[in-house]
C-alpha cells in the first residue's frame, strides 16, 4: 500500500495551483496551452476518483451479455468484434442499455459539459 | 522574412503594388500555412490571405485535394456566385514561397462559438440555416467541365475507407461497430447524381457577417460523390457546438436548409441526409482516434491532441443519439 495523499489528492493540488496561481500571470497562445493542461489534470482526477467503480459494472454487464469472462479491455474487444460480425444487435436484450451506460460513464469523465451528454442526464 | 518574397511577388502581378505589410501567420502546421498580410497600393491597402505549404512540402494528403485544386476551386465559386473569396494569384516557382495561393481577405467571422453567441451575429443567424441551404445547391451546380482532377467517392466506397482507418487504430469500440453496421444496412448505394462535394462545409469553415454567410473556405477534402453528403455533414452534432436543437451548425432547423436548397432549384433527400450525418459522426470519432495516435507517435507529445482524442467519446454518444435513442 503506497501512502498518502492519494494520486487524486496530488493531481487536484496541481491543477488547483495552476488555475489560481499561474493563470493570471500567462497570456496569449500560452494561456490557451495552459488552460488545455489544467482540462488535462481535471480530466485525470475525474478519471482515478470514477474509473475503478465504472470499469467493474462494466465488467459485469459484459459478462451477462457475452456469457464469458475476461479484463474490462478484453471484454470490450469481444463485444466489438461480436457487434461487426452481426452475433449482437440493437435487438439484443441489454445491448443498448450496455452501451448507453458505458457511454454515459465515459462522458462524465472527458467531457461532462458536452450538451448532449448533459441533455440525457437529465432522461 | 516572408515579407520580403511577399514584396517582390505582389509587385510582379498586382499593377501600382509597392510592397506588403503586417504579414502574421494564422495557423499552421508542418506542411500548411495560412498568412494574413496587406498589400500597399497607392488606392488604398488591399486585405489578402496566403495559403501555402512551405518549400519542401509539396506532397498533400492523400485525401486532400491539393492547394492547386482548391484556388481552382475558390475562383469557380467566386464567378458563379458563390460565397468565395477571390484568387488573387496562384504562387509560381519565381514567387520564392513554396506552393499555394494569394486571395482577397474577406472580413468577418469563422470561430462558431462566436457566430453563435455574439450580438454582432443575432441578426444574421436565424437566416443562415435557410442560406446555407442556397449556398450548398450553388456548390453543387459548379460547372462539372470546369473542375480540377478531383477523387470520386460514393457512400460504398466511404464506409470502407473509414473502416479502414478505424481498423488500423486497433482501438475496439462497440459504439463504433455498431455504426458501421448500420451504415452497411443503410447504404443508399451510388447517388443518381454525381456532383462537386466541398467535403468539410460546416460552422467554423465558414466566414459569416452580420448580413450571413460571406465566404466558404477549407475547400481541402473536395471531391465528386453525392451531393446529399454535404448536407449530411453541416449537421453533425460536434458542428453545432451546443446548440443541440439546431442541426444546421448551431443556427436552425433542417427544414430550414432543405427548403433553402429547393428553393434554389435542387432536390433534397432526406434519408441520405441522415445517412452522410451518421457516417459523419463517425467520421470525425475515427479523425478523434487519429489525433490520439498522432499524439502518442509524434516526437511533439501536443496536449492539445491528446485532449482531442478524449473528445471521441462525444462522438459515441451522439451516434446512440442517432441509432439508439432513448425516451424523451
Amino acid at each position: 500500500m503506497q501512502d498518502e495523499p492519494t494520486p487524486i489528492e496530488l493531481t487536484k493540488s496541481v491543477a488547483d495551483f495552476l488555475r489560481n496561481d499561474i493563470t493570471p500571470l500567462i497570456s496569449g497562445h500560452q494561456a490557451f496551452k495552459l488552460r488545455v493542461a489544467i482540462n488535462i489534470l481535471d480530466l485525470v482526477t475525474r478519471q482515478l476518483t470514477q474509473e475503478e467503480g465504472g470499469d467493474a459494472a462494466e465488467v459485469e454487464r459484459l459478462r451477462a451479455l457475452l456469457g464469458t469472462d475476461g479484463s474490462v479491455s478484453e471484454l470490450n474487444r469481444v463485444l466489438a468484434e461480436r457487434i461487426a460480425k452481426g452475433e449482437l444487435d440493437l435487438a439484443t436484450p441489454g445491448l443498448a442499455e450496455h452501451l448507453w451506460q458505458t457511454t454515459m460513464d465515459k462522458l462524465a469523465v472527458d467531457q461532462p459539459n458536452y450538451a448532449s451528454y448533459k441533455r440525457e442526464l437529465g432522461r | 522574412m516572408i515579407e520580403a518574397e511577399l514584396s517582390r511577388s505582389v509587385q510582379r502581378w498586382c499593377p501600382g503594388a509597392t510592397g506588403v505589410t503586417g504579414a502574421a501567420k494564422l495557423s499552421g502546421g508542418a506542411s500548411q500555412e495560412t498568412w494574413r498580410f496587406d498589400i500597399v497600393h497607392p488606392d488604398g491597402a488591399i486585405g489578402a490571405i496566403l495559403r501555402r505549404s512551405p518549400k519542401g512540402y509539396g506532397a498533400a494528403p492523400t485525401r486532400a485535394a491539393g492547394l492547386a485544386a482548391e484556388a481552382q476551386l475558390m475562383q469557380l465559386a467566386y464567378e458563379a456566385g458563390v460565397p468565395s473569396p477571390r484568387v488573387m494569384h496562384v504562387l509560381a516557382p519565381e514567387d520564392d514561397l513554396g506552393t499555394g495561393f494569394i486571395m482577397q481577405r474577406v472580413e468577418g467571422e469563422t470561430i462558431a462559438r462566436k457566430i453563435l453567441r455574439d450580438d454582432a451575429f443575432a441578426a444574421a443567424r436565424p437566416l443562415l440555416a435557410r442560406q446555407i441551404g442556397g449556398v450548398l445547391a450553388g456548390l453543387h451546380r459548379l460547372p462539372q467541365d470546369r473542375l480540377p482532377v478531383l477523387r470520386s467517392r460514393n457512400a460504398t466506397q466511404e464506409i470502407g475507407e473509414f473502416e479502414r482507418d478505424y481498423r488500423s487504430l486497433n482501438w475496439p469500440k462497440p459504439v463504433f461497430e455498431l455504426a458501421l453496421r448500420w451504415l452497411r444496412d443503410h447504404d443508399p448505394g451510388p447517388s443518381a447524381e454525381e456532383t462537386l462535394v466541398h467535403g468539410d462545409f460546416r460552422n467554423g469553415n465558414l466566414i459569416i457577417g452580420a448580413d450571413g454567410v460571406r465566404a466558404v473556405l477549407d475547400w481541402e477534402l473536395a471531391h465528386l460523390g453525392d451531393p446529399m453528403e454535404d448536407l449530411g455533414w453541416v449537421c453533425v452534432n460536434s458542428w453545432r457546438f451546443g446548440e443541440i436543437d439546431k442541426p444546421v451548425g448551431g443556427f436552425g432547423s433542417r427544414e430550414e436548409l432543405f427548403a433553402g436548397y429547393e428553393a434554389a432549384g435542387r432536390k433534397v433527400d432526406p434519408l441520405r441526409v441522415k445517412f452522410w450525418e451518421v457516417m459523419g459522426t463517425l467520421r470525425w470519432g475515427i479523425m478523434c482516434g487519429g489525433m490520439m495516435q498522432r499524439f502518442r507517435e509524434s516526437p511533439d507529445h501536443s496536449m492539445e491532441r491528446a485532449m482531442i482524442g478524449r473528445r471521441a467519446s462525444e462522438t459515441e454518444i451522439d451516434l446512440l443519439r442517432l441509432l439508439a435513442p432513448r425516451g424523451s
